[in-house]
Parts: C-alpha cells; sequence; structure tokens
C-alpha cells in the first residue's frame, strides 16, 4: 500500500539574525559612514528591503587602502604561527555562528538554507581552518625557487584589493581573504552589491577575534567602488571572481603596473555521460551540476553532453527526477532551487531562455507552482541545441541546462572543448581508463569524474583560457598571495 | 687568392621551414661596431598569423608527447648547440672567449631545462588531502601557445626563454632580438635538426614594435612574454591587448641570464588542472 504524505513547510526561523536598517563600511576596524549614496539590499525571494548599505566613494576607497597599508606593517611581520591563531579563531567564530550565517546568506543571496547551512558555512569555516595551518608553513610550500629575481617566494605582496561576486558572497570572501591574511597581506574587499550582508557580519566576526585594526576592511558599493578597489595606486594584488566582461576590464586596468593579478571568470562547462554510465548517478550529478545554487555558479555543469545511444532514456530520468526538484522559500528547509539572486539576473536569464527558443531548442520545465514575489524562475531544460546556439554558447548564470549529444569520445572532447572558457567539465562513465583519457584532453581547470561541484580548502579551483587565471584553494592558492 | 665565401640567407621559421617574409621585406643587421653582416627578414603580421597557425597545430602533438620524449627532445638540442659551438661564437662576435662562454651556458641551461621535463609535475602538482571519500590529483598542463619577445641577448637569453616554454608541452611563436637576430635563426637550424617537430617553436626576426602588438591581440594565442620588450608603452599597450582573452602575461623584467633561473618561468605557462573521483566499491 502506498501512503502519499501531503508536503509540509518546514522554515526555518530568521529571528536568530538581528539585520540593522542601515550599514556603514568597516575601515580600520570600525564601522564608518561612506560618501557615497546609499543603496538598498532586497531579498530575492520576497523584495522586501533588507537594509541600506554605504557606497564608498573612491575617498572612502582610498581611507581602506591606507588603513590595510598601515596595518599591513603589523600584520606582514606578525610571526606565522600569530597569524595563523587569528584565523583559527576567525574560523572557531565562523562555526560557532554557522546559523546566523547561514540564514542570513539565504536571506540576502536566495539560496536554500539547505545550501548555505551544509555547503556554504562549513566550506568557508574550513577555508579559514585550512589556510591557517599554511600561515606558519610558508617556507615549505616550495615557492622559494620559483625565481631568483629578488623574489623571496615567502614573503606577502601588501595590500590586496579583491572584488567578490554574490553567488557564494561569504564563501567567495573565504576564498579571498584566508589566503591573503595567511601571506600576511592585509585586505579591502569589496562584496556584491545584491549581496554585503554576510561580508558585513563577517566585519563583526573579526572584531570579535580582535583581529587588529586595518588588515580587513569591507567597502561596499557597485562597479564603481569596484574599480576604486582595483585601480588604487597603492594597492598590490588585485583578485577578482566575477563575469568574463569585467575580468577582461580589470586585466586592462592592471596592465602596465606592477600589480599581482588572479581572476576567477565565467564557464560553459560540459557535462559528458557515457552509455555505460550509471544513469541514476549522472542524473543526479547532472541536477546537482546545474541546479545547483541555481544554476549561479561559474563552475555549473550548463552543457549536458549526452552519448545518442542513452540519450532517450537519460532524459526521461532527467525529466522525471526535475519533476520532484521544490522551489520556493528559500528558507523552508525542503527547497532545493531557491531564488534568483536579482530582477537584473532573472531578466538576462529569460532573455536567454527566449533566445534559444527562438533559435530552435526545445524548452521543457517541470511543472511548478512560483511564489508571486520575488525573483524565480523554474528549472529548465533545453534539448535538440546545437554548439551555435546561443545557449550553448554564452554563460546562463541560471538553472538553464543545454542538451547536446555525441557519438564519439573524441567528439565529446571536441565539443566540450569548442568555448572560450575553461573553467570545469563532468565525464560520466564506469570505465576509469576512459575517463582518465578524456580528462588528460578536457581543457579545464576542475575535472569531475563521476561527480560534480565538490569543493575544498585543500583542493586548487581556477580556469584555463577566459576562465581567468590563478587557482584558489590548496597548496596552489597560495602562488596568487606571495611575493613569487 | 682567398676563396670568396658562400654567406647564408638568413630568413624566418614557420611550421619547421625556412621561408622568407611574405611582405618579401628584409632589414639589414650590424655588428656591434656597425659593420653590415646580413639582410635579416623582416616578418609581417601576416607572417606571425601563419607561425600561430603552425604553433597552434603542433600543440596537441607536442603537448601530448610524453615528458621523456620532450626531455630527450631538448638535450638533443643541446647537443646539436655543442656540436655548433664555434660556429655560434662566431655568430655572436666581440671576444672569442666571452662569445664562448654565452654559447656554453646555453647549452648547460637547455640541459638543465630537458631534465625538467618530467620533474616539474612532480615538484608542481599535487595530490589533495580533500574532506571526503575522493581522489584529488592536482597537476601541470601547458598553457598553449606562448608568444614570446626574446631579450636582447641572442642566444643565452634567447634559449632561457624559450626551452622553459617548451619544456612543459606548449608551442611558441618567438619574435627575436631585432639589433642581434643572426643568432636566432642559427639556432633554429639546431632546432629544426633535433627532433623537434614542426611548429613547436617558430622564429621570427623583424621589428619588435610591429610584430608584438598583433600577436598580443591574437585570439589563438594563450600567453604572452614580453620579457624582451623594453619601451614601456609598448609593453602597457601590448598587455591591454593582451587581456582581450585574457592571456596570461610575464612583463619585461631585468634579468641576470647567467643566474640560476629558478622555475618560475616555466610555472608561468603552466595551468593547474585538478580530477576529482570518489572513492568506494
Amino acid at each position: 500500500m502506498m501512503a502519499i504524505f501531503e508536503y509540509a513547510p518546514a522554515p526555518e526561523s530568521r529571528d536568530i539574525v538581528d539585520i540593522k536598517p542601515s550599514y556603514g563600511l568597516f575601515v580600520n576596524g570600525e564601522f564608518v559612514d561612506g560618501s557615497g549614496t546609499p543603496f538598498k539590499t532586497v531579498n530575492p525571494a520576497t523584495e522586501e528591503t533588507l537594509a541600506e548599505v554605504a557606497t564608498a566613494s573612491p575617498d572612502d576607497v582610498d581611507r581602506a587602502v591606507q588603513a590595510a597599508r598601515k596595518a599591513f606593517g603589523v600584520w606582514g611581520a606578525l610571526p606565522g604561527a600569530e597569524r595563523a591563531k587569528y584565523l583559527f579563531r576567525i574560523a572557531r567564530i565562523i562555526q560557532e555562528r554557522a546559523r546566523e550565517l547561514a540564514v542570513l546568506e539565504s536571506l540576502d543571496n536566495g539560496k536554500p538554507i539547505r545550501e548555505s547551512r551544509d555547503v556554504d558555512v562549513p566550506l568557508v569555516a574550513a577555508h579559514f581552518f585550512y589556510y591557517a595551518g599554511w600561515a606558519d608553513k610558508l617556507e615549505y610550500a616550495g615557492f622559494g625557487r620559483r625565481t631568483t629575481n629578488g623574489h623571496s617566494g615567502t614573503k606577502p605582496l601588501g595590500v590586496a584589493g579583491q572584488v567578490i561576486p554574490w553567488n557564494f558572497p561569504l564563501l567567495m570572501l573565504a576564498w579571498k581573504i584566508a589566503p591573503a591574511l595567511a601571506c600576511g597581506n592585509t585586505v579591502v574587499l569589496k562584496p556584491a552589491e545584491t549581496t554585503p550582508l554576510t561580508a558585513l557580519l563577517f566585519a563583526d566576526i573579526c572584531r570579535q577575534a580582535d583581529l587588529p585594526p586595518g588588515v580587513v576592511n569591507i567597502v561596499t558599493g557597485a562597479g564603481e567602488t569596484g574599480a576604486a578597489v582595483v585601480s588604487h595606486p597603492d594597492v598590490d594584488k588585485v583578485a577578482f571572481t566575477g563575469s568574463t566582461e569585467v575580468g577582461r576590464i580589470i586585466a586592462r586596468a592592471v596592465a602596465g603596473t606592477d600589480k599581482k593579478l588572479t581572476l576567477e571568470l565565467g564557464g560553459k562547462a560540459a557535462n559528458i555521460v557515457f552509455e555505460d554510465a550509471a544513469i541514476d548517478q549522472a542524473v543526479e550529478g547532472i541536477v546537482n551540476g546545474i541546479f545547483f545554487n541555481q544554476g549561479h555558479v561559474c563552475c555549473a555543469g550548463s552543457r549536458l553532453l549526452v552519448q545518442e545511444s542513452v540519450q532517450e532514456e537519460l532524459l526521461a530520468s532527467l525529466k522525471r527526477r526535475l519533476a520532484t526538484l521544490r522551489v520556493g522559500d528559500p528558507l523552508d528547509k525542503n527547497t532545493d532551487v531557491g531564488a534568483i539572486n536579482s530582477a537584473e539576473q532573472l531578466a538576462k536569464i529569460r532573455e536567454l531562455s527566449e533566445i534559444g527558443e527562438s533559435e530552435g531548442a526545445e524548452r521543457w520545465s517541470p511543472a511548478c507552482e512560483l511564489p508571486e514575489r520575488g525573483f524565480w524562475f523554474p528549472p529548465t531544460v533545453f534539448t535538440g541545441v546545437a554548439q551555435s546556439h546561443t545557449i550553448a554558447r554564452d554563460e546562463i548564470f541560471g538553472p538553464v541546462l543545454s542538451v547536446l549529444t555525441f557519438r564519439t569520445p573524441a567528439e565529446a572532447v571536441e565539443k566540450a572543448n569548442n568555448t572560450p572558457y575553461g573553467l570545469s567539465a563532468g565525464i560520466w562513465t564506469e570505465k576509469g581508463s576512459r575517463i582518465l583519457w578524456m580528462a588528460d584532453r578536457l581543457r579545464a581547470g576542475v575535472v569531475w569524474a563521476n561527480t560534480f561541484n565538490k569543493f575544498d580548502p585543500a583542493s586548487p579551483f581556477g580556469g584555463y583560457k577566459e576562465s581567468g587565471y590563478g587557482r584558489e584553494g590548496g597548496l596552489h592558492g597560495l602562488e596568487a598571495y606571495l611575493d613569487v | 687568392m682567398s676563396r670568396l665565401s658562400v654567406r647564408k640567407t638568413y630568413k624566418l621559421f614557420i611550421g619547421g621551414a625556412f621561408p622568407r617574409s611574405e611582405s618579401g621585406r628584409s632589414y639589414p643587421v650590424t655588428s656591434a661596431k656597425g659593420e653590415f653582416l646580413a639582410n635579416a627578414s623582416r616578418a609581417s603580421r601576416k607572417d606571425a598569423r601563419d607561425a600561430v597557425v603552425a604553433a597552434r597545430k603542433a600543440f596537441p602533438g607536442w603537448s601530448g608527447a610524453t615528458p621523456y620524449n620532450r626531455g630527450q627532445i631538448l638535450y638533443r638540442v643541446a647537443e646539436m648547440l655543442e656540436g655548433r659551438r664555434g660556429q655560434f661564437a662566431e655568430e655572436l662576435g666581440g671576444g672569442k672567449k666571452a662569445a664562448l662562454e654565452q654559447v656554453d651556458a646555453a647549452i648547460d641551461r637547455l640541459v638543465w631545462y630537458a631534465g625538467w621535463s618530467d620533474k616539474i609535475a612532480a615538484v608542481h602538482g599535487a595530490a589533495n588531502p580533500v574532506a571526503g571519500p575522493y581522489f584529488n590529483l592536482s597537476t601541470p598542463e601547458p598553457t598553449g601557445v606562448v608568444a614570446v619577445i626574446a631579450p636582447a641577448d641572442p642566444l643565452l637569453g634567447l634559449v632561457s626563454v624559450v626551452a622553459p616554454v617548451i619544456v612543459t608541452g606548449n608551442t611558441c611563436v618567438v619574435v627575436a632580438s631585432e639589433r642581434a637576430p643572426l643568432a636566432s635563426i642559427t639556432l633554429a637550424e639546431v632546432l629544426a635538426t633535433s627532433d623537434l617537430p614542426g611548429g613547436v617553436v617558430n622564429i621570427l626576426t623583424g621589428h619588435q614594435a610591429e610584430l608584438a602588438p598583433w600577436l598580443a591581440a591574437h585570439m589563438d594565442v594563450n600567453a604572452l612574454d614580453l620579457t624582451g620588450v623594453g619601451d614601456a608603452d609598448l609593453a602597457l599597450s601590448c598587455e591591454q591587448a593582451a587581456a582581450e582573452n585574457l592571456k596570461r602575461v610575464l612583463r619585461p623584467a631585468a634579468e641576470d641570464w647567467a643566474a640560476d633561473p629558478g622555475t618560475g618561468r616555466m610555472t608561468r605557462f603552466l595551468e593547474t588542472k585538478t580530477v576529482w573521483h570518489p572513492v568506494g566499491i
């Protein structure tokens, strides 16, 4: 006998967070007013305003850089073991305040609480914990013999200017700040204008940890604030995660300077399924690959390359599975797919999906009820996609999967690599030698075989080609913040 | 009566062949004292593009060759260079002793880099201890086609920038020293007889300021080594042009070619690929 259970919402309480009506900039250990016009950050699931946030003008950014420069004198000279202890402290406080951070992240970003609670925040704490341990072991990292050109390979660069995106606000902050501080740099970080709140809560965590003032400075604002950070003449290192379009502008802006630059940009990853793959596992991997975090993931498996012989079976399974996804309230613990981060991003996803249809691909979404208010887009699959289609070439950055087919492994490689991007790729097959053969030939920085969208502080992440340069995570991630 | 010598025509080196510039142009090369030495080919934008095509074509084979094989070929280049030690010393000019020292240093540098082919992955790769049941391995891979603006130092400088690029599996297009390009074409003769596949190294002679911007802006070039660019404005405009497809850029810096080079010139043109696989039964 089959019992049918009614769905019952299981909302996480938002009482744990205390959102202030307005926020200033965090400069030199203090919250200060910004001189630009303040902006509002909204909950994308309801469109309610969460708080008003200061905009840092170029002068404000200059003050933050000066504070960071002054603090560098202290922080850079501190023994590594002492820096390590500060970072361990921060990691612990993140763990202590994990639920608060997760709820705030879901409110400001729109991602399901299941993800902010089980993926983002634990990885944030892990990242600080991981790089804390490096702070007094930089001599062992092996960068000392990279050059003999007056570079130590073990010393910090100075002040790092960091600009991060809205898709993983706190996790991207951790990827930037943890290695920078471990190596002895100080930072001026600009969070995205649609998701500034967890960065500002992180500022409070820095205060609780008694981090010396000026070691971490948070300046909020939009593109102009970011431009002021990356082009400030006293910034020694620029790190950016975001679109390839902005990455190009930043690369041009730092040209001719001594600034060191790392860029983690867009992607159009191929997730390749062979006929011998474990289909149910592959389906889970495809779903995780493109619908995790509403597809707002630079390494999302946005192109499914399926071997022709199993196309029908795989698509039938995939559609069955997609019909079970719950789209809705990010704070509901049952939710699989949350809100699109902003009206602007929603408009972009809609536009590209319409282009997909007009260019001849077939569009499908499971029946799903979307909330009336807020920014929502149903999980969407396009079949009959050709390589020339816009939806096979452009990064959509939303819950939209483009399905293409192939016959031979060589054809799969050819199609997978047929993109200016090169961030990630997925391979699904039960044959070990084929995995390694494919992995060798895929021009991508991260290759997930029989898994997808796995992240770890010990594992380097970053792209080939126009997906940017430099690596974040692992031993490789130290190089970006050392004088190599 | 003394014999009239047979002079060499200095041409370009593209795809393993020695074509003249398609433009039909050349420029006179003189010694440090101002004596005429030869007319070198003055490569054009079209030659630069042809060289990129040759380098791209050679990339799958060269990057797919075993590190052992690449190391043997680089060692073979050193052997061939050793065999022409006297010829290079003469071509470099200046004092005989100093010139021989330069040639010897260039040979030794090739041998040094040859040995790196099957070691750089061990030094620069990593087995990553992730917090979960996954095999996770990072390995270095070549970036692709690298455009190299070679330094003025005609042999040791040239070898010191080309060897680290190709030993890891990249292919390259080199703009030779504008003032002293002849050794680069003689080096091309060495490369052509060392089992190095055609197109792995392509050498253009001509005007740096004319060629570098085309290579910097070329969308099928993955990285740009500006070591030999002395003009700050040219370096700036090249780096800006390189941003269009996010080329990896090595900015110009003063180099002591006699010093231990470290591994930085190799790692600058390497990508890191990280492969994950679940562990289970």
